[in-house]
């Protein structure tokens, strides 16, 4: 049998702890979180919404994008803290009443997903990038997606899906 | 990439943000952006007893022109570098250094203040400051003083700001009329630090030769390098290849590139020569002189 | 009359609902009661004896359980464990390190900052030794020997060769024209976006589950059970969603073995996910190969023979999960896309003090070393003839009456027809007008290249009578059931990273059982429901469970055939299939649909027959299948700086039949990234102290979507004569057949200063000094 000392962890004293309110997708949430909790952790693991990903562990990959009242950000590379008296908004929040955003029908349209581990992060930059810039050209798609990396599907088809949500938006009409 | 602990305070006002960082004695550091102090953070590179967090300080976030010439509060974003028309317009040089600063996301929490006061080497800014003369205008426990771009800038990731300092305002000078200026960076990658950048400023007198002239040059040297030699070459020449060429070779001369992943330190410091008149050309072209 | 769904077209996929709401079911997603969590403490050093590992320290941190140590493993005897190859991996050492990053203890901990702490915490001395970085200096006599546990004390691992050595050397020698070429692969690493890690959890009556990032559930079950004796039916593990794999998530990692033990010690569940850096430092990589090639022709541009010798970098252990008899993977697909009458060629493992591995990265069965070299070597060849490589290429290639074509190295093409790919590769690109303009161009000095790869990819491992991995025959599987509404659900031993199984499979169910695909239910990774396979990588779930779910399809419409006729009141000879339903032969009308028969399955079957309508398929194929292509790629080079920018790149593959061209396209799009990614931008450099040089993202780039050419795809449709609907794969074409295009474009662009060769990847700065000593620039 394998053999390894297991103990009853140590309840000293940890933190420090603050306490932060954030609107996550349109609802009030209230929280304590360690000062140095991570806001990819508050949101994957204190609110459960796991939809958003971690790939990497020096700010590069941006599978954890998020809108930070409405801005794209890297959210493993943001404090919980910082998020206090903010809005977020997660792919979970893209969706209305269960109708897909354009930007969400544009990646199934086009194919601009594989695996599926780096689309939520795509999204939320596609999402802010089109708020911005509703009707940008290839060039101006691949620049803004630069913080964004993909494995699977090498590009093509991303570009491709957020020209359809931009043709998609314009027509509709949707945040 | 799990940071270790620390206290976290969230100061309304710079005498408060001073007041701690003096406290804490070089054990707190400054949070703005970041961008780059996080990462380190969670590598566990850096072990900070204490954040400052300085981003709900009001009126330390703001880009106008006044009649001195540009005023970047140090909290900007970069990405607000990138969406003001003023830069676009008058000040071109900082608009090719946003673009090509890290990625858009992270430029949407990067500060300018932070881009400019870190003491990367590897950072964009700071040879744009060197370029344009900047200045910077600094907050600490005696008050408020001014510190030129060249100045600033002592060994890699040190500064002349004390531990109980915190820029707060980017000031360039007003454009004249004749100026232009540029920022060149090669990259093995979108989003990339640089193998080698060169920011160059140039102002034609009204007889279309070179009045004044600022280039910095970045990664390659323990900080932006300050090139004054290659500047000065270019006061009195007419804009062109000929003069470009021998303020590059100045140029490269300053430069102490080191090889690394990004390339063998010979290679870095051909580069710069050729980004030297590259920049330099775009200058001499947004100044109306053409080259 | 189509079904919806069926093959060839390009339906949107069903596994997007999940992933595009965020709604993916991830290994780091999974949240248990009571869930605890591991990380690992690493070496810094690459080679180095433990003095002592102290857990003080660490126990003390708030949050910390246990920490594992490699003594507290020996006990149960599982400090070590047998590779995918059958040689040996330490779980945690006890008392030496083989390479920097290589685990040494485990921390135990309430949550995953605390765990993180506690590594921090845990205190271990080592004494440095020299470590053995470079493969060729490892097989010098007197080289240190860093396996001090094997009995036999050599660097040397094995040997294989496969050929005719002395003919070959001697047709060489009688070659009007040869060229002898070094090449350098270097050590890459596949990087899916999501890292490896797994939850592992015991029940109250020790059924062991373990979601795991693994590309093949039921070998690691099997492995499991014999390596931890723990009884094969009280083991499960569940692949859930997986964020790419590429070949990363084949072998078994120590964290896993790790993560199971200290389930077991604490009797909670616990989740180790790695982070990036542990993941680039530690696990996946792939190639690492030291080739030695020399090519030969006839003076009028006849290939006549062709010898390869390599030395393969395994790391400290093989842990490559070749096939058992192939330790060089399919490395003899060499002779490629031309009928060598003479080859030899010749591999041999070493371990070094580096991470083990070798087969990920979208085709490291070695497929992609070959075809880079082959293709590499093609371009040389035609180079030193002063024979346009297009015109070399099609006067050489293996001719289409040829087929299915015997290889001097054993292997038999199924099926093939190059000039066609290549002819339309050429036209689509504009080859004669570009070679015009690359005159025109070198007249004024400035450069540009193009660059062809006319590779032949070798998957769907495979027949049984040759392959195995550990024993296991690599056949796949298919299970369907259909309900008495006419809804079906399939399980597969395959497991898809991405590459859209649930809809490409039930696709392929849906031609053959008129069901429409989004009736069809499809479902992999769970060891407990899904029929054994031997998983999805090397591009076998198409050619081998895409085989299985054709052939249980049609022992279902033979049972669907009886049942028919009993309902129709004929004799099954009666009956066609045909239009997706069972019809009278000459009486369409009168016919019933496969839902009319499912539903007579469980309410009026024939009497003295079973009830029910499903069936399964073990698909043993009997042949690899062999996809092809060529592409061809345009690059322009910035003489001031070195910069290669790709101006345009064209791929025509040919894969057979296709499911979805949708999803065939996004594989190629995928695949050309890779490979354009290996051939600019990725390497894992070690220095001679065994430090890994850009052991993060920060250092180790992947292309983003700015530098990422825009892919020109097309293709031709050569059908496998051995599968059963056609389909070859495709999945790794791609990273296969694109480095060497890219390559071959850098260097013809400098071809006309005397440059044949330039090893990957291609720097700026590389390109720069040979144009500095060509005195170009």
């Amino acid at each position: 049998m394998v053999e390894a000392e297991v103990r009853m962890p140590e309840e000293a004293e940890v933190g420090p702890f603050v306490r932060i309110h954030v609107t996550v997708n349109g609802t009030p949430r209230e929280a304590e979180v360690e000062t140095r909790t991570l806001l990819v952790h508050f949101i994957r693991e204190e609110l459960r919404l796991t939809g958003t990903h971690i790939g990497c562990d020096t700010t590069n990959c941006g599978a954890c994008t998020i809108l930070l009242d409405g801005k794209a950000v890297k959210s493993c590379t943001i404090l919980a803290v910082q998020a206090d008296g903010r809005q977020i908004r997660t792919v979970e929040g893209l969706a209305e009443d269960g109708k897909l955003h354009p930007v969400q029908e544009g990646f199934v349209e086009e194919h601009g997903l594989q695996c599926g581990f780096c689309t939520p992060g795509m999204m939320m930059t596609t999402v802010a990038l089109l708020a911005k810039n509703p009707n940008p050209t290839e060039d101006e798609i691949r620049h803004a997606i630069a913080g964004n990396l993909c494995r699977c599907t090498g590009y093509v088809n991303i570009v491709k899906a957020v020209q359809y949500a931009a043709k998609k938006s314009q027509g509709g009409g949707s945040k | 990439m799990i940071p270790p602990r620390f206290e976290y305070f969230a100061p309304s006002t710079l005498e408060e943000a001073v007041e701690i960082l003096g406290r804490y004695g070089g054990e707190a550091k400054v949070l703005a952006g970041g961008q780059s102090l996080l990462p380190v953070m969670k590598l566990r590179l850096a072990e900070p007893k204490a954040l400052v967090d300085i981003n709900r300080i009001p009126n330390l976030s703001y880009i106008r022109e006044e009649a001195g010439g540009l005023r970047i509060g140090s909290t900007a974003r970069t990405n607000d570098l990138n969406d003001s028309d003023v830069v676009k317009r008058r000040y071109p040089i900082l608009s090719d250094a946003a673009a090509v600063i890290a990625d858009p996301l992270v430029r949407n929490m990067g500060t300018v203040g932070g881009n400019v006061s870190h003491g990367d080497p590897a950072n964009d800014l700071p040879a744009c400051m060197l370029a344009l003369g900047a200045a910077f205008v600094v907050r600490g426990p005696k008050g408020t003083r001014t510190i030129p771009a060249s100045s600033f800038y002592k060994d890699t990731f040190v500064t002349t700001l004390e531990p109980d300092e915190i820029l707060t305002e980017i000031q360039i000078p007003k454009p004249k009329a004749g100026q232009g200026n540029a920022y060149e960076k090669l990259e093995k990658r979108a989003g990339d630090f640089p193998i080698v950048g060169v920011a160059a400023n140039l102002i034609l007198g009204a007889n279309k030769k070179i009045e004044s002239a600022g280039i910095g040059l970045t990664a390659v040297g323990p900080t932006a390098l300050h090139a004054k030699a290659a500047a000065d070459s270019l006061v009195g020449q007419a804009p062109g290849d000929a003069a470009f060429k021998r303020a590059a070779d100045l140029a490269m001369k300053l430069a102490e590139p080191v090889s690394d992943l990004r390339g063998p330190a010979e290679y870095k410091r051909a580069m710069v020569g050729v980004f030297a008149v590259r920049a330099l050309r775009t200058a001499a072209k947004r100044a109306g002189g053409g080259a | 009359m189509t079904v919806h769904g069926g093959i060839g077209q390009s339906i949107k996929r069903k596994e997007d609902a999940r992933f595009i709401r965020g709604k993916g079911n991830y290994v780091d997603d999974v949240q248990l009661p009571g869930m605890l969590y591991l990380d690992i403490v690493r070496s810094p050093y690459a080679h180095a004896l433990i003095k002592y590992i102290n857990i003080e320290k660490a126990l003390k941190v708030p949050g910390v359980l246990a920490v594992i140590r490699g003594k507290d493993l020996d006990a149960a005897k599982l400090a070590w464990m047998p590779t995918l190859m059958s040689d040996t991996q330490m779980v945690l050492p006890i008392e030496r390190v083989m390479f920097q990053g290589q685990e040494v203890a485990g921390v135990v901990a309430e949550s995953r900052y605390a765990a993180a702490d506690g590594v921090a915490a845990v205190e271990v001395e080592y004494e440095p030794m020299t470590p053995v970085v470079d493969p060729k200096k490892a097989l010098e006599p007197g080289a240190p020997v860093i396996r001090w546990d094997k009995e036999k004390k050599t660097n040397h691992i094995w040997h294989w060769e496969v050929g005719d050595r002395k003919a070959t050397d001697a047709a060489l020698k009688a070659s009007d024209v040869t060229v002898t070429q070094d090449l350098y692969i270097p050590r890459i690493h596949v990087s899916s976006i999501e890292t490896c890690g797994c939850v592992a959890a015991f029940d109250a009556m020790g059924k062991l589950t373990v979601w795991m990032t693994t590309q093949a559930p039921h070998a690691i079950r099997t492995v499991f059970a014999l390596v931890a004796g723990l009884p094969e039916q009280k083991i499960r593990i569940i692949s859930p969603d997986i964020g790419g794999g590429f070949g990363g998530k084949v072998p078994v990692y120590p964290g896993y073995v790790i993560a199971v033990v200290a389930a077991l010690k604490t009797g909670h569940p616990v989740k180790w996910v790695e982070d990036r850096s542990e993941n680039l430092q530690s696990d996946s990589f792939a190639r690492d190969y030291h080739i030695s090639a020399e090519i030969g022709a006839t003076k009028d541009g006849k290939l006549t023979a062709l010898k390869v010798k390599t030395i393969a970098d395994h790391g400290y252990t093989d842990a490559a999960a070749n096939p058992s008899k192939f330790p060089a993977g399919l490395f003899h697909i060499i002779t490629g896309s031309y009928p060598f009458q003479k080859a030899f060629v010749e591999v041999d493992g070493v371990y070094t003090n580096k991470p083990p591995g070798g087969i990920a990265y979208r085709c490291s069965f070695r497929v992609t070393e070959a075809a880079y070299t082959i293709e590499r070597l093609i371009d040389m060849l035609a180079q030193k003839l002063r024979m346009d490589p297009a015109e070399f290429r099609m006067k050489n290639f293996i001719p289409q009456q040829a087929f299915p074509y015997k290889s001097v190295l054993g292997w038999e093409y199924d099926s093939g027809n190059y000039g066609p790919a290549l002819r339309k590769a050429m036209d689509i690109v504009g080859y004669e007008a570009l070679r015009k303009e690359q005159l025109e161009k070198r007249k004024r000095g400035e450069l540009m290249g193009i660059g062809i790869s006319s590779f032949t990819e070798i998957v769907g491992a495979g027949p049984s009578k040759t392959f195995d991995i550990l024993g296991l025959k690599m056949f796949d599987s298919c299970e369907i059931r259909i309900h008495p509404t006419g809804k079906a659900i399939a399980r597969f031993g395959t497991k898809s990273q991405g590459q859209g199984h649930e809809t490409t499979y039930a696709q392929i169910l849906a031609e053959e059982l008129g069901i429409p695909a989004e009736d069809i239910a499809v479902e992999e990774g769970d060891t407990d429901t899904a029929p054994y396979g031997l998983g999805t990588y090397a591009s076998r779930s198409t050619p081998v469970a895409g085989a299985a779910a054709a052939m249980a399809a049609r022992k279902i419409r033979e049972k669907a055939k009886l049942i028919a006729a009993h309902l129709l009141e004929v004799s099954p000879g009666d009956l066609e299939w045909k239009d997706h339903k069972f019809s009278v032969k000459g009486l369409p009308s009168k016919a019933k649909t496969m839902q009319e028969i499912a539903f007579a399955a469980y309410t009026n079957h024939p009497q003295g027959m079973e009830a029910g309508l499903e069936a399964t398929d073990y698909y043993d194929p009997p042949n690899l299948t062999f996809p092809f292509g060529s592409y061809i790629c345009v690059v322009d080079i910035d003489k001031d700086t070195g910069e290669v920018k790709v101006r345009r790149f064209v791929a025509v593959d040919d894969c057979g039949t296709i499911i979805n061209p949708m999803i065939v396209e996004g594989q190629i799009h995928g695949g050309l990234t890779m490979g354009f990614a290996a051939a600019m931008l990725e390497e894992m450099q070690y220095d001679e102290h065994g430090n890994l040089h850009g052991g993060t993202f920060m250092d180790y780039l992947l292309p983003t979507a700015v530098e990422t050419p825009r892919w020109e795809t097309a293709k031709t449709t050569t059908p496998s004569p051995h599968h059963p609907i056609g389909a070859k794969g495709v999945g790794e074409s791609a990273t296969v057949g694109a480095p060497a295009a890219i390559v071959n474009a850098v260097v013809d662009a400098l071809s006309h200063l005397g440059v044949t060769h330039i090893d990957i990847p291609i720097t700026p700065w590389k390109v720069w000094g040979l144009l500095h000593e060509k005195g170009a620039a």
